[in-house]
């Protein structure tokens, strides 16, 4: 592992807000699996906390991370070292640490309650939520000096990604109710890496049954190997662009 | 050393630099000076690659820069306000630059670490610091590696008059190894007995590039602050 990775993680295992995150994750998921007896139950308790926690502290802490960290980026570049390089080591970093949050505080119980199986599915998804996540707040963060501008920008999109995407599908559904929409519906699912998270989590649940004739659609794209490696695939995407974008803004800017 | 082409960069609607050509050979120790604003910082960051010209070349030791990082391990910078992580403390700030430099510990320079007594200090938080112990810190960092190239930015703004002397002797002594210094500065009576060339910038354009020796026979004056006077109004009328 290079170096300012190195130091970037040893900065944020001291940090105490990742260590309020990974208690805050654990409370959780330790109350949802005690407090349920059924485990598909306190499974889906979790995965409605997971999906809002873990996305809006991914994306606001790396945020706030980058920008408190402006003056070790300045004093970096003027060292020997490629500006790519910087970049992607402090993305390494914050990506670990909050896969690393996440696994110790909702990978614990998970792996005590829940399936094997289960307990893969999750904890990958959970993982790939937050790197995806880190990404868009290096992607919100590069594009104004303005910290309180860039805490803004990732907030709307967390708002955006968690909520209001939520409620436009909604909308959509309703509005084209009479159309076999099916189809589009799982295209447009892929807008949204929390929707995507969601509904490959979901389709493992006994539940996803009751889910009706959009849902057995669902149930014959995601759940089949390569629509599960599809999705998966397009969830990676989620942290790549973002992520490729705010290098490529990184490397033309003035420090 | 370094050969600056037809250099322009551009802030929005300010022209920072306006066609800058220089020529910076090793062994000169040049002053670079002009009102403030004139883009003598936008010219040292382009020299690092922290700004990022929009038109023009850099050649350091005939290899243009752009995209190049290596050549930084040869140069030495004193930012004008040196900006550094809050939370950790003098000695893990030089420690870091140590690790990501890979350069030999035995090959440091650690005198100015000794002559500003660094050592007792060495476990104060950077956001705990004056702006004087700052400049000291990063005087450290530009002094540490041996470099070839020494670009200091106001060097002695925020110094006591003692440790501004004893940078100053520094500079004196790598000036004598031959290095090649570039130095910005507003107090032109410190740098009398420094420099050898000095540049005039003025919005973004160079006005003059010359020789301190020739600049007192063209003026006829001894002091520095008084050639640039003479040489500016020479060049008004």
């Amino acid at each position: 592992m290079n170096r300012i990775t190195q130091f970037v993680l040893t900065d944020i295992f001291r940090n105490k807000i990742m260590i309020a995150y990974t208690a805050l994750l654990a409370v959780f998921s330790w109350s949802a699996f005690t407090l349920e007896n059924n485990s598909q139950k306190g499974l889906l308790t979790l995965l409605n906390i997971i999906l809002l926690t873990v996305p809006l502290v991914s994306v606001l802490f790396s945020t706030i991370y980058i920008y408190n960290s402006s003056e070790f980026i300045e004093l970096l570049v003027s060292q020997p070292i490629k500006r790519g390089k910087i970049w992607f080591s402090i993305f390494t970093g914050l990506s670990i640490s909050l896969a690393l949050a996440f696994l110790l505080g909702a990978g614990v119980p998970l792996l005590l309650y829940a399936s094997i199986g289960m307990f893969g599915l999750v904890a990958g998804m959970g993982v790939l939520v937050s790197v995806a996540f880190t990404a868009i707040a290096f992607f919100s963060a590069i594009f104004t000096r303005d910290k309180a501008k860039g805490i803004g920008i990732s907030v709307l999109l967390w708002l955006y990604f968690a909520l209001l995407f939520d409620g436009l599908v909604l909308f959509l559904l309703f509005q084209f109710a009479d159309y076999p929409i099916e189809n589009a519906m799982v295209f447009i699912t892929a807008l949204s890496p929390i929707d995507l998270a969601r509904i490959l989590i979901l389709l493992q649940l006994d539940i996803s049954a009751m889910m009706g004739y959009t849902g057995a659609i669902f149930k014959q794209f995601f759940g089949t190997a390569l629509g599960f490696s599809i999705s998966v695939l397009l969830l990676c995407l989620w942290t790549a662009i973002p992520f490729a974008l705010s290098l490529y803004r990184f490397q033309h800017k003035d420090l | 050393m370094i050969v600056i082409e037809n250099l322009c960069k551009q802030f929005g609607k300010l022209q920072a630099l306006k066609n800058v050509n220089l020529t910076l050979s090793a062994g000169a120790c040049i002053a670079l000076v002009g009102p403030n604003g004139c883009g003598k910082t936008t010219l040292m960051k382009s020299i690092l690659g922290m700004a990022l010209p929009d038109k023009g070349t850099i050649l350091f030791d005939g290899k243009d820069i752009k995209n190049e990082f290596a050549y930084r391990s040869r140069i030495g910078y004193m930012p004008q306000i040196g900006r550094y992580p809050d939370n950790m403390t003098i000695k893990q700030v030089i420690d870091m630059i140590k690790h990501l430099r890979h350069y030999p510990e035995n090959q440091t320079d650690k005198d100015l670490i000794t002559r500003y007594q660094i050592n007792d200090l060495a476990h104060k938080r950077m956001s705990t610091l004056s702006g004087g112990t700052t400049q000291k810190v990063s005087a450290v960092l530009a002094f540490l590696f041996n470099p070839d190239v020494y670009i200091l930015d106001e060097p002695t703004a925020g110094l006591d008059p003692i440790a501004a002397e004893i940078l100053k002797d520094k500079i004196m002594e790598e000036k004598a190894k031959g290095k090649l210094i570039l130095i910005s500065s507003h107090l032109l009576n410190e740098l009398d007995e420094l420099i050898t060339e000095l540049i005039f910038m003025q919005d973004g354009e160079v006005l003059f590039h010359k020789k301190t020796d020739d600049l007192r026979n063209e003026t006829g004056e001894a002091k520095i602050s008084k050639t640039i006077t003479n040489m500016l109004k020479k060049q008004m009328s």
